[in-house]
């Protein structure tokens, strides 16, 4: 290869070097390889030379081009990736900012328990039933079992109306309600606002309550006890959790108990939340009284079955620890959004 | 109830611990509340005599007491107003630590030397406040220990009984549970009858005869009313809950608490000619033992003389025939008012009595005789006297007899789900005082007269498994008829109704379904609401006709404390009083206020307007599909300009708009607020979708620009065009509307996207052209519209 040659591919080499994006590193290109670049016009004195140097000159010139165009290719390659460096760095974010855009609200804690509630006993094929809040004595009471006079009455501070229509105080008159527009065999559960005239830091006028019926051919108080024990144990999503079945009273049902869990604060030592006893009153329930199954004509010979009621404001504290019933009611957003 | 574990075990004495037994008689129902000590822990402290006391010499209130404790005469400094020469009380004797790990030592007052302390009973930890020093009796042995002398290691335990268990709110009730749990001895106290030593008699006549079936009386006379009551029966009355009241009243109490049949004693020089239980004439005035007068309703039971009446049968005795000082004779009523009889009537005057307690759930109708020579014995006992014979009536209603009660093997284990042996079964049932006669499939069981809760198959079927023990019964799963139920498509699931509007920032608020008639009637005053009779206060007085009333209050609740930004939502009913009855409606509302956003960094904010909460209504509102529309029409509680009818397929099912700036500064709340309240069923309601075939054709948009007049809606526009359209015509999207500067005054720009689309073949230019124009004429003649170049 010729010394103009030489030089030639050494000073593209300088020119490529020189280039510093892609748009000078093209200049470099067309300078040397285009149509009016200087390697080009080599090729064009070609013509001039002897027949039997030409063959020889032309390999040498081809030889130059490849070497400019391969330092070409590297040169930009190594330019596109700094430039796309260069775009990359420039459109870095810092992201730990916080995303844009809408909060997300959260359910009150009582309907996220009862949802919660709702959906174990979903699985068993209990189906949610609702009645009025606005209740007559029939259904809140006399049809319970409950006559007027009953010291049981004395037991639920009721608000009435002037008509004698009350302010339902339990849920159970959706069981009648229910058992009076269907057959047997019943599995509802009725979850709801219910009501009762106190107040205090451990009573609000206004709480809900989840009624559960479940009443068949074949359904006894060991039934009640494992279906109820397996309910807490889900809910409270702890398999080693204590239950106990105490005898009570309610007026609408016999046998009655009262269910008691191992404390959840203090696992059953024995603490503030307890009364010191390991033990917390959660619910009631019983098998349903015959005088009630008479009052919706429902055969008690052949469909006996139990019910239970469940104060969900009761569950959701002890489920999330919160501390004073009537935060329930306040409904303050920094409340509410602890729920989120 | 609360009674001495020490006077329990007098009658019922099992070998267990007392918190064994306080465990072992909740879980059998009778749930206990409490087991406290009747005193605090202490030692060293005796039974002392203040022999003769002077002033300190140098302190007003301070004495120098010379005290006798048992031994020898020792010096006390004592700050106590009682303290009097003769006065026995308790004495710290030095050495001894009193509760709290308190160390009596030899100590000097204001320089005069004590040797110990005097104590109240504050200091003992008997009571929770005293006024002096603890008098004791004054035949109490001096030097005696005061743990002795008051039997102070004791018990108080505290039960809570459900309203069936009445046979229990005695001694001898809870010893006879307590006796059968443990299968132990019943050990009652020793009782006698007492022979009348004299003739005297009252004539006892009985007008109700269903409200006292049974009415026992005697005459004692020549009492000593100012008897002191011995030691014993005042602790045990203590530890009962009732304070001591001279012999008369102590007696009658501690008979109600040993047997449990409430007596009353009327001082008989008071009482006018023949005793004559009967029902009160309506309004009759009764001057009661408390010194309060009531007027009797006719359904109130009365005991009355010739001239008087004495008492609220089983509530409370009257003041004109009361026990006093001065008293020298005793009449003594034992009797046996029914539940129904009692029930209800003193609450209703304000009153509850430990008689009322027991009679409205029940006596044992067979008890009036044994009380009554049991209070006999023990009045005679303490404070003397003579006692006629007893006066009994009976009435027609009068029966201890009980209806046996057929008990099927097969139905316990039916109800239960357990087989319990015959031989359990007998003997629980028995144990229980109960008569058990073999019969067809099971017994013939008879419950005694003190259960008269016991009225079913089911009651005994209780009483069968609280003995044997809930606990002891394996926990299954039930088995029942199975089968898939209806579950309708056509109902939207309140899970995903909420889900939405979280998505959308709404917090869910729980608010009273009472509120302040105030804002019931700024926010639906065409709405009637119904009133609770017994109100817990004037702003919760009514029954809500709007859930706006409630929620708005927390939207204010939280905006005064610093929480500008507010979505809330929340369901629930809402009650409307009608002609022919109350609409109890469930409904969904949203009050929203504040920023759009949340502040933020990358995204700028502003104030929420009428359109983002239109917007949340509708992707709630989408959820169920069908068509939805909102029409401007004015409200009362809603700004004129920003108030809607929300409708739905052709229904209207609620409200959407602004809080009318009047309003809102009514309500107190100090920025912009938005309300939306829909009917819970409609938007519930949801369309099953259904398929239409899809063009294989592209689809047109053509974009038109009008000019209108600025009250014209644009739903009248978009009318307008589907009205003129043809079945090309497949969405009409309205991308700018804008009035101001270069559209003249009263004017309005709206630009229209028209999408066609044809089902059989590429729409071209021409197809086009012609439905467009079709429309634009349409909108020129119908609203004077003008197309905008």
């Amino acid at each position: 290869m010729s010394e103009d040659l030489q030089e030639l591919i050494s000073k593209a080499q300088s020119a490529i070097d020189a280039a510093t994006d892609l748009q000078q590193l093209d200049q470099v290109r067309v300078d040397y390889l285009g149509k009016k670049g200087v390697i080009t016009a080599q090729l064009k004195t070609l013509g001039k030379l002897p027949a039997e140097q030409r063959k020889q000159a032309g390999q040498d010139i081809n030889e130059a081009k490849r070497s400019v165009q391969t330092a070409l290719e590297v040169r930009h390659a190594t330019l596109e990736e700094a430039r796309l460096k260069s775009i990359l760095e420039s459109e870095t974010v810092d992201v730990s900012l916080p995303g844009r855009g809408q909060d997300v609200g959260a359910l009150h804690p009582v309907t996220r328990t009862r949802e919660r509630i709702e959906e174990i006993f979903s699985q068993m094929g209990f189906e949610t039933a609702e009645g009025p809040e606005i209740e007559d004595d029939y259904h809140n009471f006399e049809a319970l079992n409950i006559p007027e006079q009953h010291p049981a009455r004395a037991m639920q501070d009721t608000f009435y109306f002037e008509d004698k229509r009350v302010l339902r105080t339990h849920t159970s008159p959706v069981q009648i309600r229910t058992m009076e527009n269907k057959q047997p065999p019943y599995r509802i559960i009725a979850p709801g606002r219910v009501y009762r005239c106190d107040s205090d830091v451990t009573h609000t006028p206004m709480f809900h309550q989840v009624e559960g019926l479940l009443i068949d051919e074949n359904i006894s108080f060991a039934d009640l006890m494992g279906t109820l024990d397996r309910f807490l144990k889900l809910f409270f999503e702890n398999e080693d959790l204590k239950t106990r079945f105490r005898p009570s009273y309610f007026p609408f049902t016999e046998p009655s108990s009262e269910v008691d869990i191992q404390c959840v604060m203090c696992h059953g030592e024995g603490c503030r939340i307890c009364g010191h006893t390991g033990w917390i009153e959660i619910l009631g329930c019983g098998m349903v009284h015959p005088n009630v199954l008479a009052h919706v004509k429902v055969d008690n010979e052949k469909f006996v079955g139990f019910a239970f009621g469940i104060g969900i404001e009761r569950m959701a504290m002890l489920r999330y620890g919160v501390n004073d019933l009537r935060l329930f009611f306040e409904n303050d957003l920094r409340f509410l959004k602890q729920f989120s | 109830m609360k009674f001495s574990e020490q006077w329990l075990r007098e009658w019922a004495n099992p070998a267990i611990n007392v918190n064994d037994l306080a465990d072992q008689i909740t879980m059998a129902g009778l749930e206990v509340d409490s087991v406290v000590p009747v005193a605090g822990e202490f030692s060293g402290v005796i039974v002392a005599e203040i022999i003769s006391l002077e002033k300190h010499p140098d302190a007003d209130k301070l004495n120098v007491c010379q005290v006798n404790n048992g031994t020898e005469t020792i010096q006390i400094v004592c700050g106590a107003a009682n303290a009097r020469a003769g006065l026995k009380a308790p004495l710290a004797t030095i050495g001894a630590v009193l509760p709290g790990n308190f160390n009596i030592k030899k100590s000097k007052l204001r320089g005069v030397e004590s040797f110990g302390m005097l104590c109240a009973e504050t200091e003992l930890a008997m009571a929770e406040s005293s006024d002096g020093l603890m008098e004791l009796a004054s035949d109490a042995t001096v030097g005696m220990d005061i743990r002795d002398y008051l039997q102070l290691d004791d018990q108080i335990i505290e039960i809570e009984l459900t309203p069936n268990r009445s046979d229990c709110l005695s001694i001898q009730g809870v010893a006879r549970e307590v006796a059968t749990l443990n299968n132990c001895e019943l050990t009652p106290a020793d009782m006698n009858a007492q022979p009348a030593t004299i003739d005297d008699v009252i004539k006892v006549n009985i007008a109700a005869g269903d409200a006292c079936p049974h009415y026992l009386g005697r005459v004692i006379r020549n009492v000593n009313v100012t008897a002191e009551t011995p030691l014993w029966m005042q602790e045990k009355l203590r530890r009962s809950g009732f304070r001591s009241h001279g012999p008369v009243v102590d007696v009658t109490n501690y008979v109600l608490m040993e047997l449990g049949q409430p007596m009353h004693a009327f001082d008989l020089d008071k009482l006018n000619g023949d005793i004559t239980v009967r029902m009160a004439a309506a309004g009759e005035e009764v001057e009661l033992l408390d010194g309060k007068k009531v007027n009797a309703a006719a359904d109130t039971l009365l005991i009355t003389d010739a001239k008087n009446v004495l008492a609220l049968a089983g509530i409370m005795g009257g003041e004109w025939s009361s026990v006093t000082d001065d008293t020298r004779h005793v009449f003594f009523e034992s009797a046996y008012f029914t539940p129904d009889a009692i029930a209800g009537r003193a609450r209703r005057y304000g009153l509850h009595t430990d008689s009322s307690h027991r009679f409205e759930r029940g006596v044992d109708p067979a008890l009036q005789s044994q009380a009554i020579e049991r209070a006999t014995e023990l009045l005679l006992q303490i404070a003397g006297g003579e006692a006629g014979p007893v006066i009994e009536e009976t009435t027609s209603a009068y029966s201890i007899k009980r209806e046996a009660i057929h008990l099927r093997k097969a139905r316990i284990k039916r109800i239960l789900g357990i087989e319990l042996a015959d031989d359990e079964i007998e003997a629980i049932l028995t144990r229980l005082g109960m008569q058990v006669a073999a019969a067809a499939e099971g017994w013939l069981v008879t419950a005694p007269s003190f259960r008269f809760d016991i009225t079913i198959e089911s009651d005994l079927i209780e009483e069968l498994i609280r003995i044997h023990g809930y606990n002891n019964i394996p926990r299954v799963m039930p088995v029942y008829q199975s089968g898939l139920r209806e579950k309708t498509e056509k109902q939207l699931a309140m899970q995903n109704l909420r889900q939405n509007l979280l998505d959308h920032g709404y917090f869910e608020a729980v608010t009273y379904s009472f509120v302040d008639p105030e804002w019931c009637k700024a926010l639906a005053p065409d709405s009637k609401a119904i009133a609770l009779a017994n109100p817990m206060s004037s702003e919760m007085s009514v029954m809500r006709t709007t859930l706006w009333a409630g929620m708005l209050k927390v939207l204010q609740y939280n905006l005064n404390r610093q929480q500008s930004r507010v979505r809330l939502f929340e369901t629930g009913l809402r009650f409307i009083e009608q002609e022919s009855a109350t609409l109890q409606q469930p409904m969904l509302a949203g009050v929203a206020t504040g920023p759009l956003l949340s502040e933020q960094w990358a995204a700028d904010s502003r104030e929420i307007d009428f359109f983002d909460i239109k917007g949340d209504v509708e992707a709630l509102l989408a959820l169920g599909g069908g068509k939805i529309e909102c029409v401007a029409e004015k409200h009362p509680a809603l700004h004129p300009g920003q108030s809607a009818k929300v409708i739905k397929d052709g229904q209207a099912i609620g409200w959407i708009g602004a809080l009318h700036p009047e309003l809102q500064k009514t309500l107190d709340l100090s920025q912009k607020v938005y309300v939306f309240e829909l009917e819970l069923g409609s938007v519930c309601d949801k369309n099953v979708p259904k398929f239409n075939v899809l063009s294989k054709f592209p689809e047109v948009r053509r974009d038109i620009s009008l000019l209108v007049d600025q009250k014209l809606s644009v739903s009248a526009i978009k009318e307008c065009v589907v009205r003129a359209g043809s079945e090309v015509l497949k969405d009409i999207i309205v991308f700018d509307v804008y009035a101001g500067k270069g559209v003249s005054p009263g004017l309005k720009s709206v630009a229209l996207g028209l999408i066609l689309q044809d089902f059989s073949r590429t729409l071209i230019d021409d197809d086009v052209d012609q439905e467009i124009q079709k429309i634009v004429s349409s909108l020129e003649k119908e609203l004077n519209a003008t197309l905008r170049e």
